[in-house]
């Protein structure tokens, strides 16, 4: 059985004259771990758009398990946006944004068969007593558990997740990982995680891919990690690659 | 009292009142939370330009205005999705577009145009049977569209892009949400007037918004008040001899103010 999770071939995406992603070639086995890293611009949530099928590809393919993105189920993907996308002034509870995970659209009365497993999904990342405060109420860390929690209900083969500790404490941070890892050993998930956090994406990815419009490395986080690597990608070296590198030394 | 509403006339007027209430208290909460207020003026004096046209046809204003005003929301839907400009915009273009042509229609008409007064003011003591019947028929078209496109329409209002990731066919229940609030302003239209009509829209959904926890609350809450503020001002306006669309939006006004009290007393519940 062909197990490679997602496909991409000779992909280019342009917006106008602006050419966002050009030449993406990589397979992703199922199973994998995967953290696209690179500066702002790079391509990163444009490459979450095309694997969503949010955005269509100018020249190349790209398939999900063997499918073109237009032929999967919504239930195939679970997908944690940023949430500094949310609209605050929308009146809703997490039990309902948890419930569109169940149910693929906004839910009116909820009826208590959908309840019990969105009060599952809560309890599981830890925000059963969240359940009914305000979205508008809830602090960024807990409000990216609703998020998570909205994404893992429906038990997807591929888990997206665009930045889903920015803004997060440490401990909040740490907690998501946890959830995310936890749910990638249960269920055999593949995960794509976008990041900025090369500390998250070095200790918790199983394959780190920079990107800056181009593929500039795709490997184990510890050959991905390497000063020509993180030149190519980001043009220079900061700070938090010492950082990473005094961490692999204590290890 | 009960007599006076048992004549023909106010009979229509109270019918009408009740359907235009609950029709655009409920379009009203997905335009209030996508904020596309300054939408329903625009839209309101696109329709302008239509009921000048058909006063110049010297047709029912009626049956001109609906698909001017379809093709104005049309037009205000293409120009925000395929320029980068904003909604706020492509409405203003199409806002000044249709009110200059409706000014034109009406300079072409070189006899009395009284219609077009009644129509920039409303006059819901003079809907006709035939005008109720329009507007029972869309009432019944939205209270369809609550089974089969309310919770797609508020899942895109939450947040298009997680909604398109669903496959909710975002775009095209945008024009048909569009299309189906052109047809609602210009029933209203007749009844509360172009100047007022956006109010129609707008304050009983902000009402609305500022009690409910829920969209679903908000959406329910906010049809009640646009019905019994259109029963409310209806009574007072033939108790007090007052314009009745005006009446009406500001009982809805004196709600929105009690909300907001309501609003900030359960904060200091909460605190």
């Amino acid at each position: 059985m062909n197990n490679i999770a997602i496909d991409v071939k000779n992909l280019y995406v342009n917006f106008a004259r602006y050419s966002a992603l050009e030449n993406l070639n990589l397979s992703i086995p199922g199973g994998n771990f995967v953290s696209v890293v690179g500066p702002n611009g790079a391509g990163k949530t444009t490459f979450l758009k095309v694997i969503l099928g949010l955005l269509k590809p100018n020249q190349g393919t790209i398939t999900i398990f063997g499918k073109h993105t237009d032929e999967l189920s919504p239930f195939d993907l679970g997908y944690v946006p940023q949430i500094k996308t949310l609209d605050r002034s929308f009146p809703a509870l997490p039990i309902e944004l948890v419930s569109t995970g169940l149910k693929a659209k906004w839910p009116g009365k909820m009826i208590k068969t959908n309840k019990e497993p969105v009060m599952e999904t809560l309890e599981k990342v830890g925000a059963g007593n969240l359940a009914k405060r305000p979205l508008n109420k809830l602090s960024g860390g807990e409000l990216q558990r609703v998020y998570l929690a909205r994404a893992l209900i429906r038990k997807p083969k591929i888990l997206v997740l665009d930045e889903p500790a920015t803004g997060i404490d440490w401990i909040g941070e740490n907690d998501i990982h946890k959830i995310i890892d936890d749910y990638k050993s249960e269920f055999n998930a593949t995960i794509i995680m976008v990041t900025h956090d090369w500390e998250a994406a070095y200790h918790h990815a199983d394959h780190v891919l920079m990107l800056n419009r181009q593929i500039l490395c795709f490997d184990t986080p510890d050959n991905a990690f390497t000063e020509q690597c993180l030149r190519k990608t980001f043009g220079h070296v900061g700070h938090r690659h010492e950082m990473i590198f005094v961490g692999r030394h204590h290890d | 009292m009960i007599e006076a509403f048992m004549q023909s006339f106010m009979l229509r007027a109270m019918l009408a009142g009740i359907f235009v209430g609950f029709m655009s208290s409920y379009f009203g909460v997905f335009i209030v939370q996508r904020r596309m207020s300054f939408m329903g003026s625009g839209l309101a004096h696109a329709a302008f330009g239509g009921v000048a046209l058909g006063i110049l046809l010297n047709t029912e204003p009626l049956w001109i205005a609906i698909p001017f005003t379809i093709i104005a929301s049309i037009g205000i839907t293409l120009l925000k999705d395929k320029t980068n400009l904003g909604s706020d915009t492509s409405i203003g273009i199409l806002f000044a577009i249709s009110v200059a042509l409706g000014i034109i229609f009406l300079s072409l008409k070189r006899s009395y145009t009284a219609d077009a007064f009644a129509y920039l003011f409303g006059s819901i003591l003079s809907v006709q049977t035939s005008d109720l019947i329009v507007t029972i028929i869309l009432t019944l078209f939205t209270v369809l569209t609550f089974f089969f496109y309310w919770s797609r329409w508020a899942y895109s209002t939450f947040d298009r892009e997680l909604a398109k990731t669903d496959r909710i066919p975002v775009t095209i229940d945008d024009y048909v949400l569009n299309i189906l609030l052109a047809i609602t302003i210009v029933v209203s239209v007749k009844l509360v007037g172009i100047i007022l009509v956006a109010a129609f829209l707008v304050i009983p959904a902000a009402s609305a918004r500022l009690i409910a926890v829920t969209f679903f609350g908000m959406t329910i809450i906010s049809i009640c008040l646009g019905i019994v503020s259109s029963i409310i001002g209806l009574i007072t306006s033939y108790i007090f001899d007052l314009p009745s669309g005006a009446t009406i939006i500001l009982v809805q006004a004196v709600i929105f103010f009690i909300a907001i009290i309501y609003q900030k007393a359960s904060m200091s519940e909460t605190i």
